[in-house]
């Protein structure tokens, strides 16, 4: 992929990953995590991975996002109104974010084997999905069971969640 | 040429965005959805290293599985978690941090 499209991608990314947390309107900021999901998708089709950047459209794009803007609807938000701003958690949280970056760029520009080109793939006669479909009903057999009834227990937790009568 | 520095350094820029998120603002929902972000982040870095490391001249498809793995139970966190914020809606008509506050001390 030339670096000028992985750029575009990164700056979407960000920029609207940025206005998921500056929006006031929580509406607003569901749609703008709608299209940093997207250019994520891009990116994961451009390190040849593209079952994920399927199933990243159709699992976030698609369902936790309608999600998301169900719930917002449900409980009917409005954009939240200022508050008083306390100053000391927002500088404090400012700095450890710096801080965060800086220890990201050190380590990032001290780890020699990542500057190096990514290696070409040989060709392949089945597609990425074939490969992540044979890891996952052989080696990883178990985990996907165990992944499944996770997922039946989320789904009638939430029914249990919702029906609860609250006093 | 772009290399798995740059990946990390976007994944890291992204899973910083996501922290911001949940350090800064108040808003239940909004919280939640950096999570979103962060989990997503540590998705990019995995997926980079498993096209960086490869296998036989394949990507290292365990990366991918385990990938898969996490959008799943992401997937299932946010159901939980809605679940959870509707039901604390309903019980205290508001989704502000600040007036959610029995638990402290």
């Amino acid at each position: 992929m030339s670096p000028i499209v992985f750029w575009i991608f990164v700056a979407i990314m960000l920029v609207f990953a940025v206005g998921v947390i500056v929006n006031r309107d929580p509406v607003a900021s569901a749609l703008s995590l709608v299209v940093s999901f997207l250019a994520l998708a891009g990116l994961y089709v451009s390190l040849d991975a593209f079952f994920l950047g399927a199933i990243q459209v159709l699992v976030y794009a698609g369902a936790v996002m309608v999600l998301f803007l169900f719930i917002i609807m449900l409980l009917d938000l409005k954009a939240e109104r200022m508050r008083k701003v306390n100053f000391a958690a927002l500088s404090g949280g400012l700095v450890v974010i710096l801080l965060f970056v800086k220890v990201l760029f050190d380590v990032s520009y001290g780890f020699q084997g990542g500057a190096a080109q990514f290696p070409a793939l040989s060709q392949v006669p089945q597609g990425d999905a074939w490969h992540i479909g044979m890891a996952l009903f052989q080696q990883y057999n178990l985990p996907l069971q165990v992944v499944g009834t996770l997922v039946l227990v989320v789904s009638i937790g939430v029914v249990i969640l919702s029906k609860r009568e609250l006093k | 040429m772009v290399t798995l520095n740059d990946y990390l350094i976007a994944s890291g820029l992204l899973f910083a965005v996501g922290f911001a998120g949940v350090l800064l603002r108040r808003n239940i929902i909004i919280i939640f959805m950096a999570l979103e972000l962060m989990l997503n982040a540590a998705n990019l870095s995995l997926v980079g290293f498993s096209r960086y490391n490869l296998q036989k001249g394949l990507p290292d498809y365990n990366a991918q599985v385990l990938v898969f793995f996490i959008i799943t139970v992401a997937a299932a966190e946010v159901a939980v978690g809605l679940a959870i914020i509707v039901a604390l809606f309903r019980a205290r008509q508001t989704t502000h941090l600040e007036d959610l506050n029995t638990l402290k001390f």
